[in-house]
């Protein structure tokens, strides 16, 4: 009976392997962040992309970080040939040789006829990345924990005092130190001005100390959402689209605060080694094309990070963008390149910090 | 024993072709018996010593300048880092920055060296940028005149400590310790150490976790061993059983359990026990708990094996010359137990010492272990030289340990069953 079976299943075995083979010879393994990210971008690049090349695309989730890749490049075994990075990652890969650079000058214009170098939003070109969205870190709190007077501005989530709750902060210096400086006193554009003295350092990591013991740390970015939804916190920091998602598709009292926002990019970067090379680049110029970055704020409430597809975003999902005009008032930009020189001392100091 | 087994030398053979057969049969079996381990042989040396030595290794092998600027190492390897270094020195390391420009590899020379002196990594890639274009031959002004850190002692003895192909820089740093901008060997600053706390922290949990362990799984080894097995094989299944389930599921099942909004705290708080939710989870104590739940299978199976072997007999005999229960116990019962006793509690503070999962999921920010900060130089930060040192030196102390518990105990007596 076994062996009748096993028989019988022979030639589907073979037929089976035989497709899977011959799959691969034209799929692509693009990397991301999962969840409704992940989503949306099946949605907005991956379905079209394979209805037009016939391409097939194995979408693959990770957390962030360059280890991954790091592993793959050095052992010679490169599985992965599209990654969604964001800015400090593609900088630090690109840095370390590990994704393939990319001319700007093959981008496909945008659709107004502006070239890919003027149509990116600035800082949306790196040596071996291409800008896909615009995201911002903010502060979200949860309306029901906040019967009276609720919170208005970022400077709130350090006031445990009229805003009680415990806090969620993501377990990294960056971002925090410049969020305690601000809600110390210092304006948003000396951040890192004051930051680069030892004094600013001790009177960041001072602030950060007051609310210490009221916070709840998070790693990785569906953590924050989990947290306020099972009222561990009453106020996070996050990131704006998961908000969004939890708010808009879910139905939760959650509520984003934009002020002092930290508006921040994805990449799209090509890993080096890959095999398929000229696939991955030809997906890399499709995704980020106009209308594809465009077509992706459907899914999501992340910004394009073309200006000539800002053009394209609806008006029901544009109030929810990072880029608005009413939500970007006060943004700061995060300084990556004076963050690369000083994160090793800084994340021993936080660790070290931490864990007093 | 030994006697009565025959072999070639211990047997009064006179017939010496007898002996040659006999020769021959014994490698026969001998290289029977290396084929059948031959397979576990190369599995543990391919999946466990190969990469582990290799781990090992890049906590001390350091090649990033020998291997991209040799000529420039070599001279800063002599230098005697009392005063600022020569000309000859700056144009080296000058001219070698813009090579590494080309190569694309002045990104990785400038981040590993920024792990050494904070602000390396946009001094080198800025001045490699400038150096491309200097046609001088005036290295040292230029290159002073570009940035004034590259007059600062620190900036070179960052580069003279990656000099050498071997550097002891990731162990100093793994026990809070640095080179400073004399080469001399000092303590971090205050607030950035952290290792050797931690390393103490882990050991600390570590020991409590095997305390609770063996409070908790002693008397229910006792208990499994006495009762009949229609009973004691039930109570098996559920220790088993939570042993054979996922990890990840014990450890999100405390999480449920123990949060401030958790199971245990709407009962505590509905019963009026308390009036504020305790702090139970997202620290050590939800470390500790989890940890010991998850752990404590290791300890009741080798104890209860060991248990079940000793004869009742021995406890009768105590009590019918005199002896009170607890005397009888702690003379007569307890000695025969700790061989699986000492077994289980070793297996579970060796263990807990590289806990990794419960820790990362349920510490927060004070329940966090040694494995959590390797784990974190090693996706994170990158510097696996340092992930590495800090394994290799986790490695030293677990070995240090087991050796004063075999001078202690001995290792002969401990006993899986």
């Amino acid at each position: 009976m076994k062996i009748k079976t096993l028989v019988a299943q022979l030639p589907l075995a073979v037929a089976v392997a035989a497709a899977s083979t011959g799959v691969s010879a034209e799929s692509l393994t693009v990397v991301s962040w999962g969840g409704a990210y992940t989503e949306s971008q099946v949605e907005a690049y991956h379905k079209p992309y394979t209805a037009e090349t016939g391409t097939k695309i194995i979408s693959e989730n990770y957390s962030g970080g360059v280890a991954e890749i790091k592993a793959q490049v050095e052992a010679g075994n490169v599985t992965w040939d599209v990654i969604d990075l964001e800015k400090a990652d593609v900088i630090r890969a690109c840095d370390e040789g590990l994704l393939v650079e990319i001319d700007p000058a093959d981008l496909p214009d945008g659709d107004d006829g502006a070239s890919a170098v003027d149509d990116f939003v600035p800082g949306g070109l790196e040596d071996c990345g291409v800008a896909n969205i615009v995201w911002a870190k903010i502060v979200a709190y949860d309306e029901s924990q906040f019967s009276g007077n609720k919170p208005s501005k970022m400077v709130d989530f350090f006031n445990t005092k009229d805003f009680p709750g415990k806090r969620g902060l993501k377990k990294t210096p960056k971002v925090n130190l410049e969020r305690a400086l601000i809600a110390d006193g210092v304006p948003g554009g000396k951040v890192y001005e004051v930051l680069s003295t030892p004094e600013g350092v001790d009177r960041a990591f001072a602030k950060l100390e007051e609310i210490k013991e009221q916070v709840v740390w998070w790693e990785a970015g569906s953590q924050p959402v989990q947290l306020l939804a099972d009222g561990e916190v009453s106020m996070t920091t996050a990131y704006n689209g998961r908000i969004y998602n939890a708010a808009a598709v879910e139905g939760k009292p959650f509520t984003i605060i934009w002020d002092h926002q930290f508006a921040e990019l994805d990449f799209f970067g090509i890993v080096k080694g890959t095999k398929k090379l000229d696939e991955s680049m030809k997906f890399l110029k499709y995704a980020t094309d106009t209308k594809r970055l465009a077509d992706q704020t459907n899914y999501i409430s992340y910004a394009p990070a073309r200006k000539s597809s800002i053009a394209l975003v609806t008006d029901k999902m544009m109030p929810h963008m990072a880029t608005a005009p009413e939500n970007f008032g006060n943004a700061v930009p995060v300084d990556h390149a004076w963050w690369a020189d000083n994160q090793d001392e800084l994340n021993e100091r936080f660790n070290a910090w931490l864990n007093k | 024993m030994s006697t009565s087994v025959p072999t070639a030398d211990n047997m009064q053979v006179n017939d010496p072709q007898l002996k040659g057969k006999l020769k021959k049969a014994e490698r026969f079996l001998k290289i029977r018996a290396l084929l059948l381990v031959a397979p576990l042989v190369l599995f543990v040396l391919f999946t466990f010593v190969f990469p582990l030595t290799e781990m090992l290794y890049r906590s001390i092998h350091n090649p990033i300048l020998v291997d991209n600027m040799p000529q420039a190492a070599a001279l800063i390897r002599e230098w005697g880092q009392v005063e600022l270094p020569g000309e000859d020195i700056f144009s080296e390391v000058g001219k070698a920055l813009v090579i590494a420009r080309e190569q694309k590899t002045i990104g990785r020379i400038g981040n590993r060296l920024n792990s050494e002196h904070s602000g390396m990594r946009s001094l080198t890639t800025k001045s490699a940028r400038k150096l491309g274009k200097y046609t001088g031959d005036d290295y040292k002004t230029y290159m002073l005149g570009l940035d004034k850190r590259w007059g600062e002692m620190e900036t070179w003895s960052a580069f003279k400590v990656l000099s050498s192909e071997y550097t002891m820089t990731h162990y100093l740093a793994a026990f809070d310790m640095q080179y400073n901008a004399k080469g001399e060997i000092v303590p971090q600053p205050e607030d950035r150490q952290i290792y050797i706390d931690m390393l103490l922290k882990t050991l600390k949990l570590s020991l409590m976790v095997t305390v609770f362990c063996v409070i908790l799984g002693y008397p229910l080894a006792y208990l499994l061993s006495v009762l009949p097995s229609s009973k004691s094989n039930l109570l098996m299944i559920l220790v088993l059983l939570p042993f054979w389930t996922s990890l990840l599921v014990r450890t999100s099942a405390w999480i449920v359990m123990l949060q401030s909004k958790g199971v245990v705290n709407s009962l505590l708080l509905y019963l009026g026990i308390i009036s504020e939710p305790l702090d139970m989870m997202y620290n050590q104590i939800g470390t500790v708990v989890a940890m010991t739940h998850i752990l404590l299978p290791f300890l009741i199976l080798p104890t209860y094996s060991v248990m079940k072997s000793i004869s009742p007999v021995y406890m009768h005999a105590a009590r019918s010359l005199g002896a009170t229960p607890a005397h009888a116990f702690i003379k007569v019962y307890f000695p025969q137990s700790l061989p699986g006793l000492s077994a289980g509690a070793i297996l579970v503070f060796i263990l807990s010492i590289g806990y990794y999962i419960t820790p990362a999921l349920v510490g927060g920010r004070t329940g966090q272990m040694i494995s959590n900060l390797i784990a974190y130089h090693m996706q994170t930060s990158l510097n696996w030289g340092l992930g590495a040192a800090l394994a290799g030196s986790l490695l030293i102390v677990v070995l240090v340990l087991y050796g004063i518990y075999n001078r202690l105990v001995g290792a002969s007596q401990l006993k899986l069953g």
